[in-house]
């Protein structure tokens, strides 16, 4: 039973960390073009 | 580093790819002045930081330079108010997810029996959980079930406000005096099922604003100023002011009123008055902001600016005509309307006759709260936008986005459909019909020649000439003779191509969209220009007619060019009308009862597709024209207009079979819930099959645009 002591916090936690993470790449403009962020991988950045 | 930045954007339909990008990015990082730019591939958009002294047409031509067609965006704050908006409901979404998923975590355990302390336990963390999940996702709903309550009132909101506060607060309730039953999952459930169908609805309607905004801006954000001393300069519309001197050149857009100083030249009203016929300009003359200038140079002297301008009356006639519109009430608040009050007075019904029954107020309370949830109209609020986002998608990939929420709706019920001529009927730009009339080496020297103007017809010639296989002559001594045409030497002999009496041809019986073209030593040829009907037109008319939908012409041009397009589609029309008339038509139409769907592009049209039912646009309409409409069609077919109709009918009839879903869901676990049979875990598994039963019927909408 103490298991649950420590996996609940460790649950939340991860939750937690999940949520801000994606409040950060919402706030930073990361889903504002999700078609360009995708073609953008296939971008050479080393000059011709 | 003292030089301003300053932020511009630019609508460009031609990116696709990531190689685009790259050449965009790139390129413009080259052009001296340029800090940054970043194109925005889902919005099809450039944002520019660069100096001051870089100004817009300059970026315009490197960006033409780089092989890209790009227009000036004026950045609205409309525009950044609804982007804000989703982006709020996505945040609102994510923090609802997360909730959710762990309060149902913890209620699982509860369910599969952990008791005592353990019980205890999981709801005191489903309390901290689900508490500030209410307060921060259930905003969106509180704000407006109360701006309804406060008008007197009552939408889909208030019964989803009062049913999750009253859950959140009772089941705090038995938290603290260690009851059995706790509704977190319920109430933080219901949340994060109605914000995405809410949040779908919103990020649908911004991505069809930003496809109908990138398509064209036909009003000009701004026009070339000379200043005293000679100098020029370009300056946005906002910036220019009455006694200004602006100078016009052949193919630019007039960007404020005025009165002609300087030159002669045509211009096409045709986005003000219909009329496709263009009209000579002399110094003196008055012209339009938003009118196209065609042939020569002009210096005019700025008379009004903003919201003095011509276009801006069409403006205010266009908002008041929307007026009606304003009041429409979408379905989903109308069944709102004998919803609400009903499962009100069913809760406080079911309270009531537990504590006549006397099972105390304790369990009455409980029993009432159960009815709410159970009745909570989880499936009623998703009912209506998935069918919504379903079939907007669907007409997108058809090319046409849908712009208002409402739109479909609405388009369901019209029964009258009115058309605009010259642009809606017709491609609305001018075609050569009789490219016979040159022989092989004309065509070749004619191409060259074409080319290498921006004139309309010009243009609309060479591409012509391509589309039959023409290759450019070798010319030599090219220029162009501003309100005249071009001149070259073509194998040593002059060449010309502009207007027919510089060139020396005859024009029979006031023709005024034509040119001509004569090589020294052979006759002159005179060669016609007409706006010719979209493809499929007819047949999209015939369409509609068959949906019983009686169509009628509306146009502000003369008898002879309406009878001919009237003719062909087999529609009687109405010439000459003026913007106010064409409102007035529309307006008597449903004040004898009709729906009027009004399809019109021009500027001219702005106030009768605001005062429509329900209106649509094709994407070469002006901006006033997609402004107004609810729908946007591309490309040169009107078969877009009753794939609409039918996709729209196609819709409502999935809305009404889902509110019989959801009502009849609420039939069958309301007696439970007035049983008091209704624990957490059976409202919670009621709950997200219908939901989920609701949206895969709306997803039979996937192909309701063929």
């Amino acid at each position: 039973m103490s298991g649950i002591g420590i996996l609940i916090p460790i649950a939340l936690l991860l939750g937690l960390s999940g949520l801000a993470a994606f409040m950060w790449s919402l706030s930073s403009g990361q889903f504002d073009d999700l078609e360009g962020a995708g073609e953008r991988i296939l971008i050479d950045d080393e000059p011709k | 580093m003292t030089a301003v930045i300053e932020h511009s954007e630019f609508s460009l339909p031609g990116v696709r790819c990531a190689a685009c990008i790259a050449k965009i990015e790139e390129g413009l990082g080259h052009v001296p002045g340029v800090h940054s730019a970043r194109v925005n591939l889902t919005a099809k958009r450039v944002a520019i930081d660069h100096e001051a002294v870089v100004d817009v047409p300059t970026l315009r031509s490197a960006l033409d330079a780089l092989g890209f067609a790009a227009e000036p965006v004026v950045v609205q704050n409309d525009d950044i108010a609804h982007r804000l908006e989703s982006r709020r409901l996505l945040k609102a979404l994510g923090v609802a997810g997360f909730a959710a998923m762990n309060i149902m975590l913890l209620s699982v355990s509860v369910w599969s029996g952990a008791d005592g302390a353990t019980r205890q336990l999981f709801h005191w963390l489903s309390a901290m959980i689900a508490m500030p999940t209410v307060a921060y996702a259930g905003q969106p709903f509180f704000r407006s079930a109360w701006s309804a309550l406060r008008r007197g009132r009552t939408n889909m909101d208030v019964p989803i406000s009062i049913g999750v506060l009253l859950a959140t607060a009772l089941s705090l309730f038995e938290t603290i005096t260690g009851g059995a039953h706790a509704y977190f999952d319920g109430a933080v459930s219901l949340i994060f099922f109605l914000l995405a169908g809410r949040f779908l609805d919103s990020a649908m309607r911004d991505r069809a604003r930003d496809g109908a905004g990138a398509l064209m801006r036909a009003m000009t954000p701004g026009g070339t100023v000379l200043l005293t001393g000679g100098k020029t300069e370009w300056r946005t519309a906002d910036d220019i002011t009455p006694g200004m001197v602006l100078l016009v050149s052949a193919g630019e857009r007039f960007a404020a009123d005025g009165r002609v100083e300087e030159g002669s030249s045509a211009v096409d009203r045709s986005l003000i008055t219909g009329e496709s016929r263009a009209e000579p300009v002399e110094p003196g003359a008055a012209v339009i902001a938003g009118s196209l200038n065609l042939t020569g140079p002009l210096t005019v002297r700025v008379t009004a600016t903003g919201s003095d301008t011509t276009i801006a009356g069409m403006a205010r006639l266009m908002e008041a005509a929307g007026q009606g519109r304003s009041r429409y009430v979408r379905i989903a608040d109308r069944a709102a309307r004998y919803y609400a009050p009903a499962v009100h007075t069913l809760a406080a019904a079911s309270f009531i006759g537990w504590m006549i029954a006397g099972a105390g107020w304790h369990a009455s309370l409980l029993i009432a709260v159960a009815v709410l949830i159970v009745t909570c109209p989880c499936a009623l609020g998703l009912a209506v936008p998935v069918a919504q986002v379903v079939a907007s998608g669907a007409l997108m990939r058809r090319g046409l986005l849908v712009k208002d929420g409402s739109a479909l709706e609405r388009l369901a019920e019209a029964d009258r459909v009115c058309f605009d001529k010259t642009g809606t009927l017709t491609l609305g730009r001018p075609e050569v019909v009789n490219l016979e009339a040159l022989d092989t080496i004309e065509r070749n020297a004619a191409l060259a020649l074409a080319r290498a103007s921006n004139h309309p017809l010009s243009r609309s010639l060479a591409r012509a000439l391509a589309q039959e296989g023409a290759e450019a002559a070798n010319v030599t001594d090219l220029r162009e003779i501003a309100g005249q045409g071009m001149e070259g030497q073509v194998e040593g002999r002059r060449a010309r191509l502009g207007r027919p009496d510089w060139v020396g041809a005859s024009v029979p019986g006031g023709e005024m969209l034509s040119c001509a073209f004569a090589i020294d030593g052979s006759p002159p040829r005179l060669i016609r220009f007409a706006d010719r009907l979209r493809p499929d037109a007819d047949e999209a008319v015939a369409r509609m007619k068959h949906m019983a939908m009686e169509p009628v012409i509306l146009s502000g041009d003369r008898r002879e060019a309406v009878a001919a397009i009237a003719g062909q589609v087999h529609v009687s029309a109405m010439v000459g009308m003026t913007p106010a008339q064409k409102v007035e038509t529309v307006n008597r139409l449903t004040q004898a009862g009709h729906r009027v769907l009004m399809v019109g592009d021009g500027l001219n049209d702005g106030p009768a597709l605001a005062a429509g039912h329900v209106s649509i646009a094709p994407s070469s309409a002006s901006d006033v024209g997609q402004n107004a409409a609810d729908i946007v069609f591309l490309g040169d077919s009107l078969l877009p207009v009753p794939v609409a109709v039918a996709a729209a009918h196609r819709t409502m009839r999935i809305v009404r079979q889902n509110f019989a879903l959801a009502i009849g869901y609420n039939i069958l676990a309301v007696p439970l819930a007035l049983l008091g049979m209704v624990t957490p875990l059976i409202a919670a598994i009621a709950m997200s099959t219908s939901s989920i039963i609701v949206v895969a019927n709306a997803l039979r909408l996937t192909r309701c645009a063929r």
